[in-house]
Order: C-alpha cells, then sequence, then structure tokens
C-alpha cells in the first residue's frame, strides 16, 4: 500500500512534532503508517488554510486598491464613506453580494450555468499552490512546475465560454466567444515567455528559477541576459494582462458594447465568484512575473556589503509580498490609464506582432546562451 | 508523489469553495416572484428576440486551430528546452551540433506554417 509523506519544506516542522502527539494515541492506532498519514492529512490543511488566506483574503484588499488607484488616477477620491478612507467598504460590498437573489435566466443551461464559476476559480488555486512564497513555504515542490502552470491556465477559458454559452444570452455568447478567441490567442505568448524563463534557467521547477536568481539584483532574470531579459518581462506583462481578461484588454467585458460580456446574466455569488477569480488570477500572475524575473523571495541586494546585511535581514516572505504587490500597482495603473483596442487590432498585435517578437527572443535566448558557453 | 496528492487537492478547492458560495447564496439570497419580464435574457431593455444558440464566426474555429498548433509546440519545445544549457556544454552526451540543427528544422517548419496562414489572410480578423 502506497503511504503518504510529507515532502515539502513546510513539511519538516510538522513531521517533529507529529510523532510527539500520536504517542497519546492507544497502543493500536501507533506505528510508522499512521504518523506518516497525520503529518500529511496536517500539511495538507496547512497548506489549504494558507493558501486560502492569501487567496481570498487579497481579493477584498485589491478591489480596495483598485478603487483607489482608479480614483486617484481619475482626480477623485474613491471610496471615503465606511470606515477610515473607505477601508471596510468592501468587506460591506461582499456581504451585499451574499444577500442578493441567485437565479438562471430562462432558457439557460441550469448545470452548466451553475458550474461555470466553480471551473473559473480552479486556475488560480492551482497556480498558488505551485509558487514558491519564501524559503520554507511552498506548497508543491514539484518538477512540473511551468507546465502544470501552463496546463492549468486553460481552465479560465473553459469556464467563461461555458458561462456565456450557458446564460442562453446573445451578448453574452459573444462576449465569451471573444474572450476565449482573445485567451487562447495570448496563451501562445505567455506559454513561449515561459519557454524563455525555462531555457535560461535550465529548469521547469519553479523553486530551482528562484534560487537560479540568487544573489544580487543582476541575477535576477530581467537582468541576467541583457535587453533580452527585459524584453522578455514586457511581454510577459502584455501576454499575462491579456490573458487575466484586464482592461486595456477587456475586450470581453467592454461595458459599453457587450454590457458585461460573459457574466450578464450571473446574479449573487456566483457572478462574486467571477470576480473573485480575476483578482485571485491578478495576485498569481503577479507572483509568477515576480518568480520568474524578478527574483521571487530573493532580497533586492545591490553588492554593498553593508546595505545587503540589512536588506537580508528581513525575512522572504516580505520581499515576495512588497515585489508582488508592486506589480499589481502596475497592472492597475496600465488598466486605468491605457485605452481598449478593437477586438481585429487586439488579434493581429497578438499574431503579428507579439508571436513573431515571442520566437525572435527564443531564438535570441538560445544563441545567447550557446555564445556564453 | 505526495506532492501530486497535495496537488490533486488543489485541483478541487478552487471549484469546492465556489461550490459552496454558490450554495450560501441560494440558501441566503432574498427570492422574489419569478415572472416572465425578470426571467427573460437581458438585452438592453428591449423585448427578447429568438434564441441565443445562433451561428457564430467560423473564425472562432480556425483561431482555435491555431492556438493548438502553437501551444502543442511549445510543449514539444520545453523538455529541450529544459535542458538546453547541459545539451550546448557537453554534459549531456548529445551532439550540440545535432541539437541545433534538429531545434532549427522544427523551427522552420512553425514559421513557415505561420508565414502561410498570415499570407492566406486568416490572422486577417472581419
Amino acid at each position: 500500500m502506497y503511504v503518504p509523506s510529507v515532502t515539502n519544506p513546510i513539511g519538516d516542522y510538522v513531521r517533529e512534532w507529529v510523532p510527539q502527539l500520536v504517542a497519546y494515541l492507544p497502543e493500536s492506532l501507533q506505528g510508522e503508517t499512521t504518523c506518516s498519514v497525520i503529518a500529511f492529512a496536517i500539511n495538507a490543511i496547512i497548506c489549504i488554510i494558507a493558501v486560502c488566506l492569501v487567496n481570498i483574503g487579497s481579493a477584498p484588499i485589491l478591489i480596495y486598491m483598485e478603487r483607489k488607484v482608479c480614483a486617484h488616477v481619475q482626480c477623485r477620491l474613491g471610496p471615503m464613506r465606511l470606515g477610515w478612507h473607505g477601508t471596510i467598504q468592501t468587506i460591506a460590498d461582499v456581504l451585499k453580494m451574499l444577500f442578493k437573489e441567485v437565479y438562471s435566466p430562462q432558457g439557460a443551461d441550469k448545470k452548466l450555468f451553475y458550474l461555470a464559476p466553480l471551473i473559473v476559480l480552479i486556475a488560480p488555486f492551482m497556480i498558488a499552490a505551485l509558487i514558491p512564497f519564501g524559503h520554507n513555504l511552498l506548497v508543491a515542490n514539484v518538477d512540473m512546475g511551468i507546465p502544470l502552470i501552463i496546463a492549468v491556465n486553460g481552465f479560465g477559458v473553459l469556464g467563461i465560454l461555458l458561462g456565456g454559452w450557458s446564460s442562453n444570452n446573445k451578448y453574452s455568447l459573444m462576449g465569451s466567444l471573444r474572450s476565449g478567441a482573445q485567451m487562447i490567442s495570448y496563451e501562445i505568448s505567455f506559454a513561449l515567455v515561459l519557454l524563455f524563463v525555462v531555457m535560461v534557467s535550465g529548469s521547469t521547477n519553479l523553486m530551482e528559477i528562484t534560487n537560479g536568481q540568487a544573489g544580487t539584483v543582476a541575477n535576477w532574470m530581467i537582468f541576467k541576459v541583457p535587453v533580452l531579459g527585459f524584453l522578455a518581462f514586457i511581454m510577459f506583462f502584455i501576454a499575462s494582462t491579456a490573458e487575466m481578461n484586464r482592461a486595456p484588454f477587456d475586450i470581453a467585458e467592454a461595458e459599453q458594447e457587450l454590457t458585461g460580456g460573459y457574466h450578464t446574466e450571473y446574479t449573487g455569488t456566483p457572478f462574486a465568484m467571477f470576480y473573485l477569480a480575476e483578482y485571485i488570477a491578478l495576485v498569481t500572475n503577479s507572483a509568477l512575473a515576480v518568480t520568474c524575473f524578478l527574483g521571487g523571495f530573493h532580497a533586492p541586494c545591490i553588492g554593498f556589503e553593508s546595505v545587503d546585511q540589512i536588506l537580508l535581514k528581513v525575512p522572504g516572505v516580505i520581499w515576495f509580498f512588497a515585489k508582488v504587490y508592486f506589480m499589481i500597482w502596475c497592472y492597475m495603473m496600465v488598466r486605468w490609464t491605457f485605452v481598449r483596442p478593437r477586438v481585429d487590432q487586439l488579434m493581429s498585435f497578438e499574431w503579428k506582432f507579439m508571436l513573431p517578437v515571442n520566437m525572435l527572443l527564443l531564438v535570441g535566448g538560445a544563441a545567447y546562451i550557446a555564445l556564453s558557453i | 508523489m505526495s506532492e501530486y496528492i497535495i496537488l490533486s487537492i488543489f485541483l478541487f478547492l478552487g471549484a469546492f469553495i465556489a461550490a459552496a458560495a454558490t450554495v450560501v447564496g441560494l440558501v441566503l439570497g432574498y427570492r422574489t416572484r419569478k415572472t416572465k419580464n425578470k426571467m427573460a435574457p437581458y438585452e438592453c431593455g428591449m423585448e427578447t428576440y429568438g434564441n441565443a444558440r445562433i451561428q457564430f464566426k467560423v473564425g472562432y474555429y480556425i483561431f482555435a486551430l491555431l492556438f493548438l498548433v502553437f501551444d502543442v509546440e511549445a510543449l514539444f519545445l520545453l523538455p529541450v528546452l529544459a535542458n538546453y544549457r547541459e545539451i550546448m556544454s557537453g554534459a549531456a552526451g548529445l551532439s550540440p551540433m545535432l541539437v541545433v540543427i534538429d531545434l532549427v528544422i522544427f523551427f522552420a517548419i512553425l514559421v513557415a506554417g505561420l508565414a502561410y496562414v498570415w499570407k492566406k489572410g486568416i490572422l486577417k480578423w472581419e
């Protein structure tokens, strides 16, 4: 029989104190198998709670942040009434959303209608499980990190297509088809940029990719390969913005043309799930950008001994989240300062510009590595 | 192996949370009478006209097919590029020259495909 055991770094603590707890159990239940299974279960529960906290907890913060950033870009104040500077406004919104009526419109495919928000949420949680948040904070340290992320990302498209098709609304259908076409197109760029990262770091394991960027700022992927690294980072930024259906690439929602796109017919909590998925995707994509390009949880050392010692005293998690929130701020500024392109411009931008540039990027990276050996 | 078990839990975690939220919404949400106008799909205030299961542009399928080709290409390149540095330094026991020629042929076929599609005008969105 296969006995699951704890292998990831958080598990070291669990592995130490589970045998002490098991000693209190009745004699007949003690043994190595019980120890191992209990340790595995406790570890899994800790991981699940941690990821849920990070993912679901960050959504209200991000919605508040988005409203504030948007407001200040447009010379407004944003939410100000509820709590200090409107800090509990989003919590009130969530509570309101809970008590709204949930129903499906006439002629809707009920099963698929309620299945769609479920599928949309799969990808962000899966990706969050693969990203190393700190030296010892990683749910699953698997070698298939990058391929899994590329594979799981496709779930988002499936959920959006299902949601649009099943609501029996022409605008929803149009919105979902458009966003499907957009997301699968930009997924190619997304995958190819990640391929560049894999090629330079020589591993598909996200922990190894992060550890390959240890040391000074010059070792970060963005500066490691001169010019090409920065270009890859910009490409990743564009591709992931389009992947997340965020403005300026929010063709799917296009509220002026399509009255809200694929979630026109959704009300109450299923609608909130689409929203939640969007904001969790923002966190996971920023985290992926930080892991792949900005050195992950490593401190931004600059090579001076005295400064570096102070920087290294700060835990890796804090550096990680500081970088993630910087990336999120960048995504938000882009959202509120750029105008939305038309559908045809968007598609030709991907197929006639991004894809050829991506291929050149791969060729350039390969040549750089071949020459530098 | 244990890590993949945890990952398989995470595969259903998001779906489980969404399902729980939907059930909470169904239970807590307040209900009104389901009148004909309320249940009609939203169409900017006009009366709903016809069915939403309409025909749509074939262009979407073509882009899906193209996506398939290029995504599979990315997957095929992945194992080679993950070991690219080792291959080039000769540590993998393969001839670097041979691998490079293979990669060039693989890439040339892809670029030719993209050029063909471009020339055919399929990438033009109407």
